[in-house]
């Protein structure tokens, strides 16, 4: 019934497309991480200069579907090239895998700052008058009591982002690049064995999600070193 | 500016009511692929709430490789796989050449099957939050198993699962996107076909992503009505 020889081939195959998956994640999840958290330090000084266009950027990544926001920027962008060319960025968004990593950046940064902010007004109030009462600067406290607070705070919910990422990365499939999903698909319409190609690729995805989940759960551990787990 | 208004319009050349009318499309394929997740949400929950070794195992099985593995290729494996079994059925009845599936009821099959995941977690946790004291009044009122689930258990429940189930739904509506690459022309679907025809790409695109952002807005405020509602006569913990 299951055909061993035939997960033999594909495999190899499947795997030559997870360099650029884990390329594609590792970039966008890294860039996103960079800007959620300075959007969500942006965000504590309540500027509101600075927190309503925020709030906006937010508020319509998290709102609209990835697709379009690939789409918006790959081939709704490419109609600008002359001024895209005059200011120099048209290298950037020629390449569909810039425009891919550019989408999945912003969109997991907008969903990080949510998450970031929420940890980082999580911290108790008392630690933060406590660290001024110690005479630390305002960067000294975010960077030394704050931050390692609310980051370590943020690690069960910022997982699930990066997990949402790794699978976000499948749709730079439908802007040409081959990438697990989209090897998969080839396989898919030149084999016709839809099940089995689903269960090879799959078993990569949950392979990499499951590597995840596990670093970020020890390296939970390793930070709440008092809270025993039960 | 005007041309952007003209092709947008809703009138004869304008491509607003073909817009409007797929939106529609992409409503009513959300809303009952959330259905369908529902219930299988519903049953995958009961599974991983059962004591019994084999439907938690199961039910454990189908969460994480829905929650796991993209969505794209959840799709390709419902239409591809349909199909071509499809196909093979055909073939037996003799007819020749590719059958496709029908594109909307798939859509509503994919979305079901992995909204169905993410909701059974909901429901499992919103299971629960509900007292225990209410589990053994009803058994103390003499309420058969499937009485106290639908009179006691179930209205209490949704209290804590309407948060969790927003949030799958903004989900499943980003996720009907993903529909348009099987051909269903939903609002994806359809402002590709705009934006290749009339070679306006960054007009169909920012169309497309407002009127997903006007439909999550505007659902989003009735979950939060719905569960206001829920909680009326409550003092929130």
């Amino acid at each position: 019934m299951i055909d061993f020889a035939f997960f033999v081939e594909i495999i190899p195959t499947l795997l030559s497309g997870l360099p650029l998956t884990l390329r594609l994640a590792g970039l966008s999840i890294g860039i996103g991480f960079a800007l959620a958290l300075l959007l969500a330090l942006a965000q504590q000084g309540n500027h509101r200069m600075l927190v309503w266009p925020i709030r906006s950027f937010v508020a319509v990544f998290r709102g609209t579907p990835l697709l379009v926001q690939i789409f918006l920027i790959y081939y709704g962008l490419g109609q600008f090239r002359p001024t895209l060319q005059a200011v120099g960025l048209w290298w950037l968004f020629r390449e569909p895998y810039w425009c891919a990593v550019i989408a999945l950046s912003l969109n997991t940064a907008a969903y990080g700052s949510e998450i970031l902010r929420g940890a980082i007004q999580g911290v108790p109030r008392g630690l933060v008058e406590a660290a001024s009462a110690f005479g630390m600067t305002r960067l000294q406290t975010l960077r030394l009591v704050v931050l390692p607070l609310a980051l370590r705070q943020a690690i069960p919910s910022y997982s699930n982002e990066i997990i949402l990422m790794v699978k976000g990365t499948s749709l730079a499939s439908i802007v040409t690049l081959m990438e697990v999903t989209g090897i998969a698909q080839g396989l898919i319409s030149q084999t016709y064995r839809a099940v089995e190609v689903f269960v090879a690729a799959g078993a990569i995805y949950l392979t990499i999600n499951f590597t995840i989940i596990s670093t970020l759960n020890a390296l939970e551990t390793w930070l709440t070193p008092y809270r025993v787990r039960a | 500016m005007t041309d952007t208004l003209h092709i947008l319009s809703v009138g004869k050349g304008g491509w607003g009511g073909a817009l409007l009318l797929a939106a529609g499309v992409t409503f009513a394929l959300s809303v009952l692929g959330f259905l369908l997740g529902a219930l299988f949400g519903a049953v995958a929950a009961g599974g991983r709430l059962s004591t019994r070794a084999l439907p938690s195992w199961v039910a454990k099985g189908y969460g994480t490789v829905f929650r796991g593995v993209p969505d794209l290729l959840t799709i390709y494996l419902l239409y591809y796989g349909g199909s071509i079994a499809l196909t093979e059925i055909g073939k037996f009845f003799g007819s020749a050449g590719f059958v496709g599936l029908p594109t909307f009821a798939t859509g509503v099959l994919a979305i079901g099957i992995i909204s169905g995941a993410y909701q059974a977690e909901v429901y499992r946790g919103a299971y629960l939050a509900v007292d225990l004291g209410q589990f053994e009044a009803s058994k103390a009122l003499g309420l058969s198993r499937f009485q106290s689930l639908r009179l006691v258990i179930v209205p209490q429940l949704m209290r804590h699962a309407l948060p969790g189930l927003g949030n799958v739904w903004q989900l499943v509506l980003k996720d009907s996107a993903l529909i348009s690459v099987i051909g269903l022309v939903e609002l994806m679907r359809q402002s590709q076909i705009g934006a290749g025809s009339m070679r306006e790409p960054f007009v169909f695109y920012i169309a497309a992503a407002t009127l997903y952002f006007l439909i999550a807005t505007v659902t989003g405020s009735v979950f939060r009505y719905g569960e206001a509602r829920a909680w009326r006569g409550m003092v929130h913990a």
